[in-house]
């Protein structure tokens, strides 16, 4: 995967012979013990093994939950409450797996900010980026369709409300709405293809792990000063330097988690979905889970059904681009204090539509998401490739990794 | 350091919207005083260290049985589960006794018969620790025949399905100059609830209301508000509820008889935490571990972090 030459000896005569057949050991030891990581990293760049903690509890109580969960509109309601009554430590797998959804997020929004902030989508991390995009979107398909399975009145409005969406495809869009339904309407068959792919998508998402960390270790990880490595100065190995930074903020992570898990763990959802799916009482306010709230607000803020969906749509699909949108040389925002001023901001919307995304779609609540929506392009569209252009010398930018690191201490 | 100043910079807008909308939220609760407004009550299994106050479950599952399995079942539940820790805890006699009158529908005997053949009546048998405490009518439809066309919902996760609003509604303010005003001041409001949610561990939402209802229901609707054949209620939505005050209302005025305002109230609170109970039964044993997970964490967190200090010491980055 990675550039460097292979320094792995093997010790025993058991060892060499399974090298030369199949060089696991070999790999493990180039790229998660002496893989040459820049030494700069900050805690920002813990997120990935934290995600991938999440990933693997996601996985494993899953795996579980689907052992005693019956994917029948009449049974899966009291199927997940038998689970939280009935099942040994029941409560504790559902509990686990539900807050595990929306720490993914959590620390998938850190991992992206970091990104964004630091410049990591810059060449020659473009592939790494993209890959990131689309397991980020699988996230989203897998915790949408995850949220559907309890079949209470927000799994089930939130179902309606999501692939009606589709329907607004001109000619084609009923048809397809049918279609990813299996009926006229969110029904038995709905819930049980969900369920099916509920448990596709995340092997799927393993896949796009990997495909990321291999990009990731064929670049190598971007640092905050955001300057190639040029020496073996420039980095530490991975193990034990950075294994031990990230097991510590994991563990950080899984204590806040914990604290969710056994005292809030109702708290990150709504409580209509613990009334039974009735495809004839429609709730006051259908609000999505808390992760999809932006660009619900998106959605809302456009007057126009089909462009809602296209905004929405969009708004996702501008991050993807960012690449090639930003081709400003000096990757971090450190030395790019403008772009720094209209990135916070962009940090600060996005946390505003969250906010009026759960509101009712009315009043000055409305005007206030279509201003915000404006700025979400503009930024992208607009504000990002005009500071491109500029800003693109820093006197200030040391000439190393290693300069940068003996300067600021 | 940028990121420092950040972060510093973060946790003091957090603190200051924090603190604008939590004394916001104060503020509201102080001049809010009708009885719409639902009030976060105290109750022994809130918190860190809450915990079911057994006497009260066993007072408020007399309550459950007296009044609300009248109309109302509760199909997620066994009676065993009364026995079981964590909840009333009956004793085996004493849910014995309990089951001593009851009969529950009968499943077809030896010759495939639910009715008798004689008069036609339902086969009935004795209750058992593992049937489910179902509602008393057959079905849906004859539940609404008999409460005027509404369906008494069934109770096995009514704590958990219903919540109290912590954002401080400003929706009023609708004028165009304003509304970023107010808008900043409910966006306060809404971090400042999260806050104090989080800090006190608020889950108790159900209870509460539950609670409200029982308690705010009113004698006549106020002049100018018809509910019809319903009854009036300051905290349902709509006001206008099918199920008439099931604990009676408070008395008013001079001679009023404080020790039945007493009762109602306590009877409210008595069934508001068995509904908690039934539907988180589970809650002592998670609030139980729970701490113990957390201590073992944050003790671990206090290790990996002096590890990955002496790792990281002597190296500059």
């Amino acid at each position: 995967m990675g550039h460097h030459e292979s320094n792995y000896e093997p010790k025993w005569d058991i060892a060499k012979w399974f090298d030369e057949r199949l060089p696991v050991a070999r790999m493990v030891s180039d790229q998660f013990i002496v893989f040459p990581t820049p030494r700069n990293l900050n805690y920002w760049w813990t997120m990935g093994m934290v995600l991938f903690f999440f990933l693997i509890i996601q996985l494993i109580t899953g795996i579980i939950l689907a052992m005693h969960y019956i994917p029948h509109a009449d049974m899966a309601f009291n199927s997940v409450e038998h689970i939280m009554r009935d099942v040994n430590w029941g409560w504790l797998l559902r509990n686990m797996h539900s807050n595990g959804a929306s720490f993914f997020f959590i620390a998938v929004y850190i991992h992206i900010l970091r990104g964004m902030y630091y410049g990591s989508y810059k060449a020659p991390r473009e592939i790494l980026w993209l890959v990131g995009v689309v397991i980020y979107i699988m996230m989203m398909a897998a915790a949408f369709m995850g949220y559907v399975l309890p079949w209470g009145q927000m799994s089930f409005w939130g179902a309606t409300v999501i692939t009606n969406l589709f329907s607004a495809i001109p000619i084609v869009g009923d048809s397809i709405t049918q279609f990813l339904w299996g009926a006229y309407a969110v029904s038995q068959p709905t819930l049980n293809r969900f369920y099916s792919l509920h448990y596709l998508v995340p092997m799927l998402l393993v896949a796009f792990v990997f495909i990321h960390v291999w990009a990731l270790h064929v670049v190598g990880s971007n640092n905050p000063e955001g300057l190639s490595v040029k020496s073996s100065d420039d980095t530490l190995p991975f193990h034990p330097y950075f294994t031990m930074k990230d097991m510590y903020m994991s563990v950080v992570f899984l204590t806040i988690y914990a604290f969710f898990v056994f005292y809030m763990g109702n708290y990150m959802g709504h409580p209509d979905n613990f009334i039974r799916a009735n495809p004839v009482v429609t709730p006051a306010h259908i609000v999505p889970e808390w992760y999809f709230l932006p660009f619900y607000a998106v959605l809302r803020a456009i007057p126009d059904k089909l462009g809602g969906v296209i905004a929405m749509f969009g708004a996702i699909m501008v991050v993807a681009v960012l690449p090639w949108l930003d081709r400003n040389p000096i990757r971090s925002l450190r030395y790019r204090p403008k772009a720094r001023l209209f990135f916070w901001l962009f940090v600060i919307v996005a946390m505003l539509l969250g906010f009026l995304g759960a509101k009712p779609a009315e009043g000055w609540y409305v005007t206030a998401s279509r201003i915000l929506t404006a700025y979400w392009f503009i930024y992208f569209l607009v504000i990002v490739p005009l500071l491109s252009k500029m800003e693109t010398t820093n006197r200030r930018m040391p000439g190393s990794i290693t300069d940068a690191v003996l300067n600021n201490h | 350091m940028s990121i420092k100043r950040t972060l510093a910079s973060f946790a003091v807008v957090l603190t200051v919207f924090g603190g604008i909308g939590m004394a916001g939220a104060a503020d509201k609760a102080g001049e809010h005083h009708d009885k719409s407004h639902v009030e976060r009550q105290n109750w022994s299994f809130s918190g860190l260290l809450g915990s079911y106050d057994k006497a009260q479950l066993k007072r408020g599952f007399t309550v459950y049985s007296e009044v609300c399995s009248a109309c109302h079942g509760m199909n997620l539940l066994s009676w065993r589960n009364l026995m079981e820790e964590g909840g009333p805890e009956f004793t085996k006699d004493e849910l014995k006794a309990l089951l001593a009158e009851k009969e529950v529908p009968a499943e077809p005997n030896d010759e495939g018969l639910t009715h008798s053949d004689e008069d036609g009546s339902r086969l009935m048998r004795k209750a058992l620790f593992t049937d489910r405490m179902l509602s008393p009518y057959a079905n849906d439809k004859a539940a609404m025949a008999a409460n005027g066309g509404a369906l008494p919902p069934d109770l096995s996760v009514m704590a958990k399905a219903r919540g109290i609003p912590h954002a401080a509604d400003n929706s009023e303010a609708s004028a165009w100059y304003a509304a970023p005003f107010y808008g900043l001041m409910e966006y306060a409001g809404w971090i400042g609830g999260t806050l104090k949610d989080i800090a006190t561990q608020y889950q108790e939402g159900g209870a509460d209301y539950i609670y409200a209802l029982m308690t705010t229901y009113a004698d006549e609707a106020p002049a100018g508000v018809d509910v019809g054949d319903k009854s009036f209620n300051h905290v349902f939505p709509g006001n206008a509820i099918s199920m008439a005050a099931p604990l009676g209302t408070f008395e008013t005025g001079a001679d009023a008889d404080k020790e039945a305002n007493k009762e109602l109230d306590a009877k409210s609170r008595d069934v508001s935490a068995f509904l908690m109970w039934a539907s988180e039964p589970h809650l002592n044993a998670r609030k139980n571990l729970g701490l113990k997970v957390l201590i073992y964490l944050i003790i671990l967190s206090g290790l990996m972090y002096a590890v990955k200090r002496t790792i990281w010491a002597g190296v500059k980055h």
